[in-house]
């Protein structure tokens, strides 16, 4: 907690990189990448049962709501979703009378594994500031999968995640997303075929950190806002260069370049497989951005903390670019002076795509209640939303932002059973995820100690897990 | 400048306006903190400042009584522990004046002192429904933080209600490290700091320098010291906690409430029994340090059941959403709390911590501090509706709803949005 605020307040420069946010874009086509992938995916869906879960409020994910309604589950997939579905012969039939259910939630702006708890210097490895530019280095080899706040974002519902690394840089290196589900490896985490993604920042935290690193960090450009549009546009000119040599050696036309981790990861957002999740604070900043990936020719998926989006939501609608936002963090520094409660719904509410993202391991476990706030915060100044349409921002846009709302981010039939029963309306203090399912496997049940999972780092300590 | 001398102006007429007419405030539940429970279907009159009456709602009210209509009413929350009002923008350090990370000075800095009436984060925290904070300075450069104070919500000057309500010292982690790099650091200067309030004539006689303390510092701690002031320390690891108990039980006079308290529930029936308060983030259930490893959100729960004093906070911004501890505290309950628990906890309990009398409760005679709301106030989705403050009614506007307002629509077509006022 005290760490996550010095990161956001940016105190001490190596702490910095905790405060970002990922991005959004059209889902579908993983795992087409031309881009290389020597790390690959491990994760196998758990076993699971044939399993109707009845009588439930159910919150669809594509902005449906059904009442009395039921889920059925079949070989990790969701095979039905409705008020008249009935227990195919062997299934397994759960009566969740007075329950909700809903898609997993989707967090596509965290830090855990990579700035995991404990949170001592040691495991401060969610952030290479040894240059402005930095997309050479890739978050999953700091996630360290035994994180405890892994589990606790999965008592809150979240059943997919983007670790991304932190915004001290221009470009602060490649984002993951993973299944939340405990394991050995990040590889048996990194959800199958998703895209791989990019951290880039705006703003005060590159020249803060760069420009007048206190001599903590190396120094040097950039020292102001100008210096990182600079930073920025260098860079693709760059990559561009690189790319051209990539698809002329491809063509047969020359020898391909010499291989350039960093270059690599910038052209691979050139050829539209790298997904760009930016950290930017202010509306003027965020629309400078727009321009500059319209000269080099790529998309911004999303913007991160966006906590100014509300003054150009209908820029941003027209983009088509999401925005990763808090609830109602503000003032924690002067580019996020400028925060209202009711951002998420006024982007909403333009037609543009709101996504509720924690950026903290104590958020990411109530990012309903997040959602909730700002919902009933739009309410109260006329902009009425279904709840079932607020979904959404906690799901499908989430997904989408990654690239993955082809697989999971809504109930929808053949998507991956990522399923969570709540005791009650989830969009209310009291209610509580009871059952998670990652893949239609059960992988938390808050009614049944020995089915919640404990990282090796509390095994025989005084606590071991939440409620010890 | 002129323009806020006639907004001053404004206010000082209006007030005594207000004050004229009394008001009352129905509720479908009132919450009142006393004996009274919950009263289904109630009203509260509240005149010239006091609560006159509280009962249900077909009490006879005088003639000529504003009415207001709202789900819940309670009395005006307070927050337990904050920095509000200390800082503008926490990470621009020219109008942070939380903590001091290079003056010679420690036990002596007031925090009342850096307050501004003015901080936007005022009204943002009374719009919630928190009508009085009690402030903490951050510990900087030794354990000992300064003096916290007390303040209502109003913004006008004036609003800090009691300076040096209480000393702010911080052990654990932090502790050992603003002590020189461990426990034992900190508790030899935590001990030397008392003798040399203890000793204070023979220390001081010749010089400024005490074994710990200026003397400067000395004489700002000797409150604590003596019993006089209350000393609020903050740790969390259960052994931490042991060792301030162990403290008090040497030193009985001392009057000690902690703050943290992750570990708390491990050692609830010895707080319960050394009546020591507990101010705790009902939701903190990381093993964020190695201080917090037994962390739970059942901590609210225990430590409730155990007969502790709890009052709840949130800890994870201190300064500009302190409002959040109503969202904390609904968590609290969701974990195992009642629910009249966890409205003490922003009520009754900070209220008996900090010795604010007539406040935290709706009862015949006490402030007029109250508030109605839209909903449950524990609810993620509630919001007041009107805030009362000594019988004032409260302006529900802050910069957030200004720039709301500005935005909600947008539309350039005729002219910039910065004429939208």
């Amino acid at each position: 907690m005290q760490l996550r605020k010095l990161c956001l307040v940016a105190v001490a420069a190596f702490v910095l990189a905790a405060c970002e946010a990922p991005g959004s874009r059209d889902g579908g086509d993983a795992g087409k990448s031309a881009v290389p992938d020597p790390f690959p995916s491990t994760y196998k869906p758990y076993p699971s049962q044939t399993l109707l879960i009845a009588n439930a409020t159910v919150i669809n994910g594509a902005g449906a709501l059904i009442e009395n309604g039921a889920v059925l589950i079949e070989g990790g997939k969701i095979k039905a979703v409705g008020a008249d579905v009935t227990a195919p012969d062997g299934a397994t039939t759960l009566d969740a009378r007075g329950k909700w259910i809903t898609p997993g939630i989707i967090d596509n702006h965290s830090h855990l594994g990579a700035y995991p708890s404990p949170g001592v210097d040691s495991h401060g490895d969610g952030n290479e500031i040894s240059g402005p530019v930095t997309s050479e280095v890739w978050v999953e080899h700091s996630v360290w999968p035994q994180d405890p706040g892994f589990s606790r974002a999965l008592a809150g519902g979240i059943t997919s995640l983007q670790i991304l690394p932190g915004s001290a840089n221009l470009f602060g290196g490649r984002g993951v997303t993973l299944k939340n589900v405990p394991a050995r490896t990040v590889q048996a985490m990194k959800f199958p075929g998703a895209p791989y993604t990019l951290k880039m920042a705006c703003g005060e935290n590159p020249k803060r950190v760069y420009g007048y690193g206190r001599g903590i960090t190396p120094g040097g450009a950039p020292y102001s806002r100008m210096g990182n549009v600079a930073g920025y546009r260098d860079a693709w000119i760059r990559a561009a260069d690189y790319k051209a040599q990539l698809d002329k050696a491809k063509s047969g036309g020359g020898d391909a370049p010499t291989r350039d981790l960093e270059l690599e990861t910038l052209a691979g957002v050139l050829s539209g497989d790298i997904l760009v999740h930016m950290h930017c604070y202010r509306a003027d900043e965020m629309a400078i951005i727009l321009d500059i990936s319209n000269e080099f020719g790529y998309k911004v998926a999303a913007f991160h903390h966006a906590v100014e989006s509300y003054k150009i939501a209908d820029k941003l609608a027209e983009y088509d670019v999401c925005s990763s936002m808090w609830a109602d963090w503000w003032g924690f520094k002067m580019e996020a002076y400028d925060g209202i409660p009711e951002n998420i719904p006024l982007v909403h509410n333009a037609g543009a795509c709101a996504i509720v993202h924690s950026d903290s391991e104590m958020g990411i476990q109530r990012l309903n209640q997040e959602a909730a706030k700002a919902w009933a915060d739009g309410r109260r100044i006329g902009i009425d939303i279904p709840i079932e349409t607020a979904w959404q921002w906690l799901s499908l846009n989430p997904a989408r932002s990654l690239g993955v709302d082809g697989q999971t981010g809504t109930l929808e039939p053949g998507k991956m059973a990522d399923v969570v029963i709540w005791s009650g309306n989830p969009f209310s203090s009291y209610a509580k995820a009871e059952k998670v399912y990652v893949d239609g496997a059960l992988m938390f049940d808050r009614n049944d100690p020995a089915g919640q999972p404990v990282m090796d780092f509390e095994l025989g300590q005084p606590g071991e897990g939440d409620r010890k | 400048m002129i323009r806020r001398l006639i907004v001053s102006l404004a206010l000082l007429a209006a007030s005594p306006f207000a004050l004229a007419q009394p008001v009352a405030i129905y509720g479908e539940k009132v919450w009142t903190g006393t004996s009274q429970g919950t009263i289904s279907d109630g009203v509260v009159v509240i005149d010239n400042g006091r609560i006159v009456t509280v009962g249900p709602a077909s009490t006879r009210v005088p003639a000529g009584t504003a009415e207001v209509r709202a789900r819940w009413v309670t009395p005006g929350l307070i927050s337990a522990f904050s920095r509000t009002g200390l800082s503008e923008v926490s990470g621009v350090d020219d109008t942070n004046d939380a903590g001091a990370d290079s003056s010679p000075f420690s036990a002596a800095l007031n925090a009342a002192d850096g307050f501004n009436p003015d901080a936007t984060s005022i009204p943002v925290t009374r719009l919630d429904g928190f009508t009085r904070i009690a402030v903490a300075p951050q510990a900087q450069t030794k354990l000992f933080g300064g003096q916290g104070f007390l303040a209502d919500t109003s913004g006008l000057t004036g609003s800090v209600f009691r300076e040096r309500a209480f000393a702010y010292v911080i052990l654990g982690e932090r502790g050992a490290a603003l002590s020189g790099g461990s426990r034992p650091a900190a508790w030899a200067a935590l001990r030397g700091a008392f003798d040399d309030v203890r000793f204070f004539g023979a220390r001081y006689m010749s010089h400024n320098e005490g074994n710990v303390l200026t003397r400067m510092d000395a004489l700002a701690l000797m409150p604590a010291v003596k019993g006089e002031q209350l000393i609020l320390f903050q740790a969390s690891r259960a052994s931490d906690l042991n060792a301030i108990m162990d403290f008090k039980e040497q030193n009985l006079s001392l009057r000690v409430a902690i703050v943290g308290a992750d570990e708390g529930w491990r050692v609830a029936r010895r707080l319960a029994a050394l009546e020591i308060p507990v101010i705790i983030d009902a939701v903190s259930n990381l093993p964020s340090s190695f201080s917090q490893l037994a962390s739970t959100t059942e901590n609210a729960k225990r430590l409730a059941e155990a007969g502790v004093t709890v009052a709840i906070v949130n800890l994870d911004d201190d300064s500009h959403l302190a409002r959040l501890a109503t969202q904390v505290a609904g968590n609290a309950v969701a974990n195992g709390m009642d629910l009249d628990e966890a409205m003490r906890a922003l009520t009754t309990a900070p209220a008996e911590i900090f010795g604010m009398t007539g406040l935290g409760v709706l009862a015949p005679g006490a402030r007029a501090d109250v508030v109605a709301w839209d909903g449950d106030p524990l609810e993620v989705t509630s919001a007041p509706s009107a805030v009362y403050i000594d019988g004032e009614s409260q302006p529900m506007e802050s910069r957030q709803t200004k720039l709301r307002d500005r935005y909600r629509t947008i539309d350039e077509s005729q002219r910039p949005m910065a004429f939208n006022r």
